[in-house]
């Protein structure tokens, strides 16, 4: 079973429970973690995992061959992200434009194009000390594109056996979340009771809609003293998973690098409890169908 | 002679969450109202996760579509189903048609607009349909002209909408003579963070006490950097743990990076929020709107020092 762990809003504790979600089921499931948050990943901080594998994530950006070249500027007409422009007698790649679509590459008449892979980021697998199966991606600073990233970290995974694995998301609701979420069978939004959470979650909520998965919610920093998320949530019929308090101790806890379960040892029940609401919620969807 | 040009202010923090908005909707309140007003014009460039609006009383005066890149779509008339586009697409987005037998289909999710597929299609059948992502605002508040935007959930081009309202953030600074542009950036360092900081003078990141603010904000100092954009540095949060605040301290000054102020743990922030009013207008007296005067004084005088006084 595959959980996305997601929220739009950033530090509402997408973190916090995909690492306790991992936790508090490896001594049941095998799991997979996988931080997508490839921008700031932060669950290796939480889980502290022996990283024994890397690889380089790329783009494949065109190279061309100014022999061939004859300057007739159909790459320039057919790339849609302006990667390449005609300057003078020569043609400019712009790699940080580039998409790796390899459509140059297809279009040119002369074959004068060849792909070389451009290093955007790294990626990363290993283990816990408990056993869970680690991995995450890092976008190379001042690179631009995250999501070739998580697409690249997705096909490393090995998709035999039967594994939970959580994904924990980058914040925000463009295309890189969409990147998480493809294929995925559930996912852990993660709010909070204020303006900020209840309109973040809704942008959320237009993309679980375009993607047709189910969903349910774990409501962090509980009881800060905003009922229209609730109010949403009831009038809305999205189930409520999980309520962490605001509690001083919590914050200052996982400031420390303190897991949930470490700040206090009941959440492992609570988050098991968490799962066994995910998969009666995605049966009854499955029967649905 | 020449207008002088407003500076332009972002604040970023890598990790989400730790204090951007409620910080920006402070300054937004002492740029108006406090003991040293600027004429500033605000900007949201998180786009994806707009919040500033909703602490700004904020009533839109125009209203603008934001079109975005194209998406390619088969002509089910036209397609013959030879499939040829399939293997040129590298983004796992052709499909066959769920109701047609023997045409394809593109995943409008899935697709980047590459339009690789128009190309290769032998009966062009496909075309690239441009896409409205969001929408962008002029609005007016309490505090001054407020530019902001929403994309669209789920949509490509953060970024081109961030450059966007940032241009339109200069475009009514230049109209109003404004001194400053402040900018409330996204989370993150890739792309929209990279079109929120082009050009502007000054880098403010906010960050809280923990190994994951730290960690992020090593992130964005390196991204900031790498753009050569002068930072400064706030710690929110920072009664909450206080080792944390002393080793985000140590990482400051052994990058040479100036702390220009701490923002206590207080829970006049979130109820501010709740308000949907700037912590510095409901709770004047409150710690963190006195930290957040402090902050925005040190801001202000460091941005308005003379050309080439401050490295």
């Amino acid at each position: 079973m595959k959980i996305a762990v997601a929220s739009g809003k950033g530090g509402t504790g997408k973190t916090t429970v995909a690492t306790n979600l991992a936790l508090s089921l490896k001594d049941r499931y095998p799991v997979n973690l996988m931080d997508c948050d490839v921008e700031a990943p932060n669950a290796h901080l939480f889980l502290h995992p022996v990283l024994t594998r890397q690889y380089k994530a790329s783009i494949r950006i065109p190279e061309i061959d100014p022999q061939r070249c004859t300057l007739c500027g159909k790459c320039v007409e057919v790339c849609q992200f302006h990667a390449l422009a005609k300057v003078g007698k020569t043609i400019m790649v712009f790699p940080q434009l580039c998409h790796g679509c390899g459509s140059c590459t297809w279009n040119c008449p002369e074959d004068a194009i060849t792909e070389v892979p451009n290093p955007i980021g790294i990626m990363e697998e290993g283990a816990t000390v408990g056993g869970i199966a680690f991995s995450q991606g890092k976008l190379t600073l001042s690179e631009p594109m995250a999501t070739p990233i998580i697409r690249q970290l997705k096909k490393l995974e090995d998709q035999a056996g039967d594994v939970i694995r959580i994904y924990d998301a980058p914040p925000g609701a463009s295309c890189s979340v969409v990147e998480t979420l493809r294929g995925v069978d559930f996912v852990v939004l993660v709010s909070e009771p204020t303006p900020f959470g209840l309109h973040d979650l809704k942008q959320m909520l237009g993309i679980l809609q375009d993607l047709n998965l189910p969903f349910g919610v774990v409501i962090n920093r509980d009881g800060i003293g905003y009922d229209r998320l609730d109010q949403y949530l009831t009038d809305h019929k999205i189930p409520v998973l999980l309520h962490i308090p605001f509690e001083r101790a919590i914050a200052r806890g996982i400031a420390a690098g303190k897991t949930l379960n470490e700040i206090d040892p009941r959440y492992q029940e609570q988050f098991l409890s968490l799962f066994d609401q995910i998969e009666k919620i995605f049966q009854t969807e499955r029967e649905a169908l | 002679m020449t207008a002088e040009l407003a500076k332009q202010l972002v604040i970023l923090s890598g990790k989400g969450g730790t204090g951007k908005t409620s910080l920006t909707a402070g300054f937004a309140y002492e740029s108006a109202r406090g003991d040293l007003p600027m004429r500033t014009v605000l900007v949201d460039a998180d786009v994806d996760a707009a919040n500033l609006g909703l602490v700004l009383e904020a009533e839109p005066v125009e209203q603008h579509e934001f079109w975005g890149g194209s998406l390619a779509e088969i002509d089910e008339t036209l397609c013959t189903g030879c499939a040829m586009c399939e293997p040129v697409c590298r983004y796992d987005a052709i499909f066959p048609h769920k109701e047609i037998l023997g045409v394809l289909w593109v995943d409008p999710i899935a697709c980047d607009g590459c339009a690789a597929c128009v190309y290769a299609c032998p009966e062009e059948a496909i075309e690239m349909v441009p896409q409205q992502e969001g929408f962008w605002y002029r609005s007016q508040t309490p505090y001054g002209e407020f530019l902001h935007a929403e994309l669209f959930p789920g949509k490509e081009n953060s970024g081109k909408l961030v450059t966007l309202v940032k241009q339109q953030g200069r475009l009514a600074a230049d109209d109003r003579a404004a001194q400053l542009v402040v900018i409330d950036g996204p989370p993150g360092i890739g792309c929209p963070v990279i079109s929120a900081c082009a050009g502007t003078d000054l880098g403010l990141m906010v960050t809280e006490p923990g190994q994951a603010g730290l960690h992020d904000l090593q992130r964005i100092l390196g991204t900031l950097r790498h753009f050569k954009i002068e930072t400064v540095l706030v710690i929110n949060k920072a009664d909450l743990y206080p080792e944390g605040t002393a080793a985000v301290k140590q990482f400051a000054e052994k990058e040479g990076l100036v702390v220009i102020g701490e923002i206590p743990f207080d829970e006049n922030i979130p109820k501010a929020m709740l308000a949907g009013k700037p912590v510095s207008l409901l709770y004047p007296e409150s710690a963190a709107a006195k930290a957040i005067q402090q902050i925005w004084l040190k801001t202000v005088a460091k941005m308005m020092q003379p050309e080439g006084s401050y490295e």
